[in-house]
């Protein structure tokens, strides 16, 4: 369904060009669920606004494709785009407060949301509105539908706006970190929701967040990205048992949850290079305790087992560690 | 339980790596008079804000009690609106109680003079969330660093300067690093050297609130060695306060788990985590996300609570967390929970836990 080739994003700034994706390649099915996963800077926010051209026009610089259905949406024409925007593709933030709209209802917002792409009267769109409410698991939404964003706690506006983005029953929901700024009683509330929802819908999911816990518990399938680039795709279970890139296997291995108690926690040494002083060959390899020579050379993705690929050229002879000792 | 001599645990500490024995537990494991004074004693604390237009009253801390031991790691975690940011603050004194007392090494600080508290405070600090806003964007970071140190007074600038780049060294953070400026620095090296600043001036406690938060995944394991590290070195004492499960688990001796302004369970950490008692510390292991394979998360058991953490204007009467509690009973309303100590050393409020654990829910109660 959705389908990006080679997708480079580059903004202009004061000081020239700087690079933040390099040559993004991947894939979402119908009904899929996919976990971006990587730390700040890595990349997988612009990736994400991307996909529904959302990053400042005047500013950024987008090379590649990204084939929705056929259609590369990295050069469609803006009204054709906004056509697409909420109707087939639609997006959830991380912080529910800013995205909504304080001086209108929470009906009205969810309407409009709908009243965009199909042109039904006030009433049937209100009626809609309290139809999606509901199916987020809002109590009482008869009454609520009426009420401002101020008056629904930090969950309850998640909820709100998982409604309104799913309202016109689009084909893939984009995630930016939805659950980060919940407490992890609603986190759960929330992550189990989205997959409820996309499992009855069949709508495909790409869920950016930097929480493996999350991805583990709500994907079928996971990107992690370093320094701009995707350096490993694999399905959930896969990568959480038998990483193929040292960079994803260093990130599970760093978490507290699988470390002993009070025992050091294994970390990766150094730190992300700076966007203008990108090496060549993997951008990992200063951090990376398997690095050889030879990595200073162009590395490619290659499939080691079926779905599985990896950017490093020593992916199919390491045994990394995973999750499972 | 052997019971050693209060300096003995201290000097067991510096000469080998493993950790002494902790009395656990509400109280120390010694008999009244005879063991080492808590660094920390908390009694019946209360904190209480007016709203902002004065009509009613925050109820941020509600009647808490614990002690903390010297060399110990004493977690405190909860949502957000539990109290644990405002409790993590009292302390140090940074606020006043509104009701209660809490007690530094036995000393209540309100009894000190204005220039006794100033001497005081240095052996009880604090280091924040986040490293960014802790550090004056127009200071240098060895200006920073040596602040803390100019406010204690007694020291020639000199002196101070020394011990702050001794500080900084420690912490990791090189020489070079000094008279650069906050914007200069990643998030990871900020929050080192806002712990540099609070080593400067060698204190007994440190508060930690949510010191990790802001990081990335892979310099968070960095920063908690450090604080692994310093405790060992110095035979510092922690309260890390932190909403992340995770965290909390990994550094602590025990733990104490807040709701709503009061302590639901505290005990040992492997047996909270393991083996709760309160059916709110229940809920919230199982609903923490792990990075598991699906044939291993198949075998847990999610508690998916209803609602969210109720205002503490007006907190539920009886048991504070009985709104959204799956196996809530009509006298929850009615009584609040007894303070209990059903295991050793570990204590939970609520009326149904027994030493088996928290109530059974009812079966309709998964399925949400």
């Amino acid at each position: 369904m959705l389908e990006v080739r080679d997708l480079s994003i580059s903004f202009r700034t004061g000081g020239g060009q700087v690079a933040v994706t390099r040559k993004l390649n991947f894939n979402i099915a119908s009904g899929e669920r996919l976990g971006v996963v990587g730390e700040s800077g890595c990349g997988k926010t612009v990736t994400g606004l991307s996909v529904l051209r959302l990053l400042p026009e005047s500013h950024t610089r987008i090379d590649g494709q990204i084939l929705f259905e056929g259609r590369d949406l990295a050069h469609l024409a803006e009204p054709q785009m906004q056509a697409i925007r909420g109707r087939d593709i639609a997006m959830i933030f991380q912080e529910p407060m800013t995205a909504l709209d304080p001086v209108f209802s929470v009906g009205e917002q969810i309407a409009e949301a709908y009243r965009t792409h199909f042109p039904v009267s006030r009433a049937e769109a209100r009626e809609r509105s309290i139809d999606a409410l509901a199916r987020v698991g809002i109590p009482l939404p008869g009454r609520r539908v009426d009420e401002y964003p101020h008056q629904f706690s930090g969950g309850m506006r998640q909820r709100v706006m998982i409604a309104m983005a799913l309202i016109c029953e689009p084909k893939l929901l984009i995630a930016d970190e939805p659950t980060t700024a919940l407490d992890v009683t609603v986190q759960a509330q929330i992550t189990d929701l989205l997959r409820e929802l996309s499992e009855r819908a069949g709508t495909a999911l790409l869920f950016i967040t930097h929480d493996l816990g999350v991805v583990a518990e709500v994907c079928t399938r996971m990107l992690t990205m370093y320094a701009g680039e995707i350096v490993e795709d694999a399905p959930v279970d896969d990568a959480l048992v038998r990483p193929r890139h040292p960079y994803t296997s260093g990130l599970l291995r760093s978490l507290p949850r699988l470390a002993k108690h009070r025992e050091a926690l294994p970390s990766i040494r150094g730190r992300v290079p700076s966007p203008s002083e990108m090496p060549p060959g993997c951008r990992f390899r200063a951090r990376c305790d398997h690095a050889l020579p030879a990595c200073a050379g162009e590395q490619v993705a290659a499939e080691i087992s079926p779905g599985h690929s990896a950017r490093c050229m020593r992916a199919a002879e390491l045994q990394l560690p995973g999750v499972v000792a | 339980m052997t019971e050693p001599a209060p300096g003995a645990a201290q000097n067991e500490r510096q000469a080998a790596p493993s950790r002494p024995a902790i009395p656990s537990g509400d109280r120390p494991a010694y008999p009244p008079g005879e063991g080492p004074t808590p660094l920390l004693s908390v009694r019946d604390l209360r904190i209480r804000f007016a709203t902002q237009d004065g009509a009613a009253t925050v109820k941020a801390v509600d009647g808490i009690s614990f002690d903390v031991m010297p060399g110990e790691t004493f977690g405190i975690i909860g949502e957000s609106g539990s109290g644990k940011t405002t409790l993590g603050r009292a302390l140090v004194s940074l606020l006043p109680p509104t009701e209660g007392s809490i007690l530094h090494d036995g000393v209540d600080p309100r009894s000190l003079s204005d220039s006794a508290l100033r001497v005081h405070r240095r052996d009880y600090q604090i280091v924040f969330q986040d490293p960014h806003a802790a550090l004056n964007p127009r200071q240098t970071v060895l200006t920073s660093v040596c602040e803390p140190l100019e406010i204690a007074g007694g020291l020639p600038r000199a002196e101070r300067e020394r011990r702050g780049l001794e500080a900084l060294s420690r912490v990791g953070i090189a020489p070079e690093y000094a008279q650069r400026y906050p914007h200069m620095l990643s998030g990871g090296q900020k929050q080192r050297i806002n712990i540099a600043r609070v080593l400067t001036v060698r204190p007994k406690l440190i508060v930690c609130d949510e010191v990790v938060a802001a990081l990335d995944v892979s310099i968070r394991g960095d920063v908690l060695n450090l604080f692994a590290d310093l405790q060992r070195e110095f035979g510092l004492t922690y309260v890390f306060i932190t909403h992340d499960l995770s965290v909390v688990a990994h550094v602590s001796d025990r733990i104490a788990v807040t709701y709503l302004g009061r302590l639901m369970e505290l005990g040992p950490t492997l047996a909270v985590g393991e083996q709760p008692l309160h059916p709110y510390t229940e809920a919230l292991m199982s609903a923490d996300p792990l990075p598991l394979p699906s044939h291993l998360r198949a075998q847990r058991q999610r508690i998916v609570l209803q609602g969210e953490i109720p205002s503490p204007i007006d907190p539920p009467s009886g048991c504070r967390f009985r709104t959204r509690c799956p196996s809530a009973q009509p006298r929850c309303a009615a009584d609040v929970p007894a303070w209990r100590e059903l295991r050793p050393a570990h204590w939970v409020a609520c009326h149904f836990s027994t030493r088996d654990g928290p109530p059974a829910r009812p079966p309709q109660q998964q399925a949400a």
